[in-house]
Parts: structure tokens; C-alpha cells; sequence
């Protein structure tokens, strides 16, 4: 794990990239790098996430200055700018039931072809994929769903890159840190290795590769 | 009594001692403020909380922990914070005892459609798909009627949520379960005849020969 600054961070993402970003609401995401995107204008980004928050806040800051070309995402309305584009086709949405999406999630990092769910059977989120029945009972297939970059966000690191959560600031972070080629996290602070416990650790350092302290709180 | 008020007090009856408990955003939120004397639920929220408390004093308030509509809460004793796989575990692997749900229709099958109105509101299922699949009982909570327009139709007009059929709507104006055969009118609110419900539902109806006035308390 090395430490970065924002800037260095969001400089390694090119154009184009796919990102999946933690939080829900705004809430558990990584803002440090949200404005930083901002600023370097990254374009025509991929973003996945479970929400696209508030124009002012999270996520919803790059869609408001119009960086995203395509958003796989669970809930939209709370941000009317994002309905707008969608609308207007500016940008494509592909709404993903938010159960299924963290389990898409999961399975790429975890090594699995897919995960067959209830969720959506008969429903048009149905539309154009493989209905699977076992044991009389009808289950979708859900394909992985891997990133590039994932930019999570905890409560604080170790020098090695144990990370710890906050409260419902976890959510789809943890899964997101086994998803994505390079992992790099937003912290509040950055704590000798050995200054937390074995079993305080929610995601092991062997999948954080950069780390940021967002000294902002 | 307002409709909303009525309505939330109606659903709390329907929760009993050691239930985990889901409420959605808007009016099914209220019903946890008509928790019967003498019965303890859990209260969790997709964002991966159970042991969700009542909202802080200003002051109180911690960025971290936050309900489903980001609104601040706080955490009871005995309260638990996870990841959203778990959270959706829970929801879809049929350890949650009951959701409430607000809802746009509700058709003769028993089937809801609470997410979107095409090209006009899309604000994406995020978890209410998950929640009806999975949750063991299903109450939705709304208004009889929209705009002068029945709610209650004999095929939803809009996409559905799930294709399982809800266990219990209640409105305004009555409770209705549906069943294998069809709609059964249960319970009529106070001052409301049965003729009125008649009038504000497009689908039938099936009238026992006794439907008790809503018990509130």
C-alpha cells in the first residue's frame, strides 16, 4: 500500500475508465475524490454505484459536471440531474435492483461466473437475460460486474492498508475493495500497523494498493 | 385524523414482539412512532443497519449513520452495522419478518408497482424489488386513490416490483388482503362505507359479510 494524494490518485484514471465508487447517499463515499474527478475532468467515465445522491454531493457531483457516459446504478431519484440525462439521452442508465447489484458485485471479486436470484423474475428487469429454474422455482442469472478503479471510502487505515468502517458509512464498500483492479481508499486516518486488532479489520490489506487522507473532518 | 396517520396506525398493529422490521421512505417511516405498548421490534434499514433509533438531538448527529433517505438516526443499544450483501441477505434470504412499502397500484394478483412511471418518474427500484421478493410479509401502505384515480386496479398499469403477490394493503379507506381468490375487503376505516371503497377501486372486491370498522389502537 502506498499513500497518495488526491490529486496523484485521480490522475492514474484515464478517460474512459470504469470506477465503481462506495456509498449510499453520499454517505461512505470518498468526496476527496469525487472533486478532485471534478477538476481533472475525467470523461466519458463508467461509474457503479448504488446511487447517484445529490447534484451537490458524492456521485452526483460528476454527473452534474456531465463526466459520466454510462451509470449501473440501483435509485436515481434524488437527483433530478441524472433523470434529466437520462431522459434526454446524454447519459445511459442501467437500473440494477440494489440487492442484485452488490451481489454482481461480489461475484467479481470473489471468483464466481454469476448468482442466481429471485429478484426481478417476471419483472422488466427480466428483459434479455437467462431464466434459470431449480427445485420448481424461477431465478434470474446476474453477471459479474468488475471495475478498473474502486474509490472507497472508511474511517481509517493502518500503514499496510487494513481498513475499518464506519457505521452505515460501509455499505458497498467493503465489496467493492475485491472488485476492481487497483483499490484505493479515503480515509479519515492513518494508524500504526499493529494499533488495530486481528478481528477489527473489516477489509484485509492485501487489496487496498493506495490510500488518502481527507483531512477535510 | 389524517390519512397518513391513520394509515401508520393501522400498520403498527400488524407488528409483533421480536420482528426485524423494514420501513420504507415517506409514510411507512411514521409507523414505527405507533409501535404497540408492550412489543419490541428491530428496525433495520438497507443501508445496513439493525437497532435503527429514533432521530438525534441537533447536535447529536453523526455523518455515519443514516437511514435508507439519508436522514440522520441513531444506533439503540444492542444495534449492528453491515455490509450491503448482508443487508440483502437478510432481505432476500427471508430473515426479515416484514417490509412496508408505499405504492402506486396494486392489482387483482396482489402484485405492486412502486417504482417508476414510464417517462415520467424514474427513480429506480434501488431496494424495493429485493424487499418484496424476499421480506415474509409485505404490507403496502398508500392512499386509496390518486388524483381521483382508483390505485387499486383490476392488471397494474406500471411495471411491477415483483411478481409476488404483497400480503396486505392498507389505505385510507379500507385494508385488503389479497388471497388466491382475489381481493378480500377486511376492514373499512372509520366513517367510510363499504359503497365508498366501492366507488374509489377499480378492481373487485370480495365483500365477507362482515367487514369490521379499522381498529387504531
Amino acid at each position: 500500500m502506498k499513500v497518495l494524494k488526491p490529486t496523484k490518485v485521480v490522475e492514474m484514471i484515464p478517460d474512459g475508465a470504469t470506477i465503481m465508487v462506495g456509498g449510499f447517499l453520499g454517505v461512505g463515499t470518498p468526496e476527496c475524490f469525487m472533486d478532485e474527478i471534478v477538476k481533472q475532468k475525467k470523461k466519458d467515465l463508467t461509474v457503479i454505484c448504488n446511487d447517484s445522491a445529490f447534484p451537490d454531493r458524492g456521485i452526483g457531483k460528476l454527473i452534474v459536471a456531465k463526466l459520466v457516459k454510462k451509470l449501473i446504478t440501483s435509485h436515481i431519484g434524488t437527483n433530478p440531474e441524472t433523470q434529466r440525462q437520462m431522459i434526454e439521452k446524454e447519459l445511459e442508465v442501467e437500473l440494477v435492483p440494489q440487492g442484485t447489484l452488490a451481489e454482481r458485485i461480489r461475484a467479481a471479486g470473489v471468483g464466481l461466473g454469476g448468482v442466481l436470484t429471485p429478484t426481478g423474475v417476471g419483472t422488466i428487469v427480466e428483459n434479455g437475460k437467462q431464466v434459470i429454474e431449480l427445485n420448481e422455482k424461477k431465478y434470474l442469472l446476474e453477471l459479474p460486474i468488475h471495475a478498473d478503479f474502486a474509490l472507497i471510502k472508511a474511517k481509517r487505515a493502518d500503514y499496510l492498508g487494513n481498513l475499518v468502517y464506519s457505521l452505515t458509512a460501509r455499505n458497498f464498500n467493503p465489496i467493492m475493495a475485491m472488485a476492481a483492479n487497483v483499490v484505493i481508499a479515503e480515509v479519515e486516518e492513518i494508524v500504526p500497523i499493529g494499533a488495530m486488532t486481528p478481528d477489527e479489520v473489516h477489509t484485509p490489506n492485501v487489496l487496498v494498493n493506495y490510500v488518502t487522507v481527507d483531512g477535510r473532518r | 385524523m389524517d390519512a397518513k396517520t391513520l394509515i401508520a396506525k393501522r400498520i403498527a398493529l400488524e407488528l409483533k414482539d421480536g420482528y426485524l422490521v423494514n420501513l420504507g421512505i415517506g409514510t411507512p417511516t411514521l409507523v414505527a412512532n405507533y409501535t404497540p405498548k408492550g412489543v419490541t421490534v428491530f428496525f433495520e434499514s438497507e443501508n445496513g443497519i439493525i437497532g435503527m433509533g429514533p432521530v438525534p438531538q441537533e447536535g447529536m448527529e453523526n455523518p455515519d449513520l443514516v437511514n435508507a433517505s439519508a436522514g440522520y438516526v441513531s444506533a439503540l443499544p444492542g444495534a449492528s452495522c453491515f455490509d450491503s450483501t448482508i443487508s440483502f441477505g437478510l432481505i432476500r434470504g427471508g430473515h426479515l419478518d416484514v417490509t412496508v412499502l408505499g405504492g402506486l397500484q396494486v392489482d387483482e394478483k396482489g402484485r405492486l408497482a412502486n417504482w417508476m412511471i414510464p417517462g415520467k418518474m424514474i427513480p429506480g427500484m434501488g431496494g424495493a424489488m429485493d424487499l418484496v421478493t424476499g421480506a415474509k410479509r409485505v404490507i403496502v401502505s398508500m392512499t386509496h386513490t390518486a388524483k381521483g384515480k382508483p390505485k387499486i386496479v383490476k392488471e397494474c398499469t406500471l411495471p411491477i416490483t415483483s411478481i409476488r403477490p404483497v400480503d396486505l394493503v392498507v389505505t385510507e379507506m379500507a385494508v385488503i388482503e389479497p388471497t388466491k381468490d382475489g381481493l378480500v375487503l377486511k376492514e373499512i376505516a372509520p366513517g367510510i362505507t363499504i359503497d365508498d371503497v366501492l366507488k374509489n377501486t377499480e378492481a373487485h372486491l370480495i365483500i365477507p359479510e362482515s367487514v369490521p370498522v379499522m381498529k387504531l389502537e
